[in-house]
């Protein structure tokens, strides 16, 4: 067994009384010293995962793994892993100094000890000199590193992140972002994130697991995961993208918008049908007679960096581009892409 | 003006109810037997048998007010967990709505000497047993009286208590007793202390409940109070004891006042 798997997931169902299973049929490894974010709509068992692997819940079906040993039945007071709350779950009845120390104290580590151990952590999210403040006294932002400081500071193998950045406005978390990242580095855990924000995954993660309807859809680095989507599903979730069906012709020729393009794939049946992704930035504004399609501009909506143009062609597709040209409503326009901008996937949506 | 218009019937009311008997009751308790202004009730209640009433008051609203507190928050505990708690809760609160008096008389019959429970007894081959007009029969009693007014305040605190505080505290590494003593019970500890001002208050000034079941072998500042109005008739000596009931009263809701923690931040 390879010694950098820390967890591991064996064939784990988990299902409430006789409804559909909310974790169906699922493997996995986790290996040490990585940023994991497990990333999909509400209700599709990224959440579950999290709670299986702190043992707030148990599997229904299969077993889960930690170091090689079997933890399925032990309680979450004796895992060696810990969460920081969507909401913090901070103690309101504890000042700062004291939520940190929580887990120190049952351990009955001596008090200097903890002391030490408190105001380094605090440091490390940049809390120091809030040890004696009450928790109603902190800023979202400011409960969020509390919450951080009193995981970490019991040295955690695995950290586990329950959506934490959703509660603060954007800049915040944007900044969380970058500064969670870096703490990653720095303390070499291996980190699990949950999120149902595409961004942020694609931004913080080492690996990312896409799941929908409590299977993963697909697991890979956010480059793999945004350029070669496996189904409709991850295309879809991840970015903005076009999907429209098209016929295989043969290795490296595919069809659709009832014209045949060059393409990078191969190794579909022939006349297979599947689905082509063609993400928004990858399609370029040009003339009429040198786009490889034909559509007309629907509507414009300047987005800041970029204008994002909705097109019809003369099939009734709809074309989403983004441009730094601007184009008229109501205009003509081709639209040129490299044969490496189409991505083909099978519509049985396996990988 | 209008907003002070809408206030007359409050301050009314407060004034004639509230204010208006605090001052009388304070008035009477100058006044001797033979209707004379005198402090005389004040140096008769620092006699052997005031203070011995008070102590009696005291350690028996302790006793029913412990005793509650320790069915009602496993109770209540229990009752947040099942599946129609408000069915169970309603079940509780029931027997509140039936008039004191009949409940007391209701345990006359069952706690007889040919009551329900002796009947029992002396099938069990243990035999007739006094239970009426003893110490323990009154407790108990008492204990059945004001327990759903100790498992509704601590219901509600535990019910507003955020599950995943519980989750965390696991997480860091409590068992089940430690994340109850550091942050189940801390945090429901406003329930906890409002149930235990309504059932010590108004335990301590228990007067019927004395002589139905206790059958005046326990003697309170509550029933010293009804004596003196309806029986001595020495209104002064009933209005200082009175007087004293409220002190501690006040002071015990004083010393109980609430500090608020957020529950849900």
């Amino acid at each position: 067994m390879d010694d950098r798997v820390i967890i591991r997931f064996d064939h784990v169902t988990k299902q409430y009384d006789d409804d559909l299973p909310v974790l169906d049929d699922v493997s996995f490894e986790i290996e040490r010293g990585k940023f994991y974010t497990l990333l999909g709509p509400s209700g599709c068992g990224k959440t579950t995962i999290l709670r299986l692997v702190a043992g707030f819940i148990e599997p229904t079906k299969g077993d889960i793994y930690f170091h090689g040993k079997r933890i399925n039945n032990v309680p979450a007071n004796k895992r060696q892993v810990n969460t920081v709350f969507q909401d913090y779950a901070l103690f309101p009845h504890l000042n700062v100094f004291e939520n940190v120390a929580f887990g120190l104290r049952i351990k009955k580590m001596p008090k200097a000890d903890i002391e030490r151990k408190v105001k380094e952590a605090l440091r490390f999210v940049n809390l120091e000199g809030y040890e004696q403040r009450a928790i109603h006294e902190m800023s979202g932002g400011q409960r969020q590193r509390v919450a951080i400081a009193r995981a970490i500071v019991n040295e955690p193998d695995v950290l586990l992140l329950d959506e934490p950045l959703s509660a603060l406005d954007l800049k915040l978390r944007t900044e969380m972002q970058y500064e969670l990242r870096e703490l990653q580095r720095r303390l070499g855990i291996t980190f699990i994130f949950v999120t149902h924000d595409q961004e942020e995954a694609l931004a913080m993660s080492d690996e990312i697991f896409v799941l929908n309807k409590g299977k993963i859809q697909q697991r890979g680095t956010p480059k793999d995961i945004y350029d070669e989507p496996v189904n409709r599903f991850v295309a879809d979730f991840i970015g903005e993208s076009n999907i429209i069906t098209g016929t295989m012709i043969d290795d490296f020729v595919v069809e659709f918008a009832n014209q045949q393009f060059t393409c990078v794939d191969h190794g579909f049946a022939k006349n297979e049908q599947v689905d082509i992704v063609i993400r928004p930035e990858d399609l370029e504004l040009t003339t009429v007679e040198r786009g490889k399609l034909r559509v007309r501009v629907d509507s414009v909506l300047f987005r800041g960096v970029h204008y994002e143009l909705c097109c019809y062609d003369t099939h009734g597709n709809e074309w989403l581009v983004h441009s730094t040209k601007k184009a008229d409503i109501g205009e003509e326009i081709g639209l040129h892409f490299e044969p490496e901008a189409i991505h083909v996937m099978k519509q049985s949506g396996g990988e | 003006m209008r907003r002070y218009a809408y206030a007359i019937p409050y301050w009314l009311w407060i004034g004639l109810f509230v204010i208006a008997p605090i001052i009388l009751i304070v008035y009477y308790s100058f006044f001797d037997i033979e209707g004379h202004f005198s402090l005389v009730n004040y140096e008769t209640f620092f006699t052997p048998v005031y203070l011995r009433m008070t102590f009696n008051s005291f350690w028996y609203a302790f006793l029913i007010t412990a005793i509650s507190l320790l069915i009602a928050y496993p109770t209540a505990y229990l009752l947040t967990k099942t599946k129609h708690k408000q069915l169970w809760l309603l079940l509780i609160i029931l027997p509140t709505w039936v008039n004191l008096l009949l409940k007391a008389y209701a345990f006359l019959g069952l706690f007889g000497t040919y009551g329900a429970v002796n009947a029992l007894f002396e099938a069990l081959g243990i035999g007739t047993k006094q239970l009426l007009f003893t110490d323990f029969s009154f407790v108990f009693v008492s204990v059945y009286i004001f327990i759903p007014f100790m498992i509704l305040p601590i219901f509600n605190a535990l019910e507003k208590l955020n599950p995943s505080l519980i989750d965390a505290a696991r997480d860091l590494g409590a068992n089940e007793w430690t994340t109850f003593r550091r942050v189940i019970f801390p945090l429901t500890l406003d329930g906890v202390k409002a149930g235990c001002q309504a059932v010590f208050i108004p335990s301590l000034s228990l007067f019927m409940l004395t002589r139905l079941i206790a059958g005046n072998r326990v003697i309170t500042l509550g029933t010293a109070v009804e004596q003196h109005f309806l029986v001595t008739q020495n209104w002064g000596m009933g209005a200082t004891i009175a007087v004293f009931l409220m002190i501690a009263m006040a002071s015990i809701m004083a010393l109980t006042g609430n500090k608020k923690w957020g529950v849900r931040q």
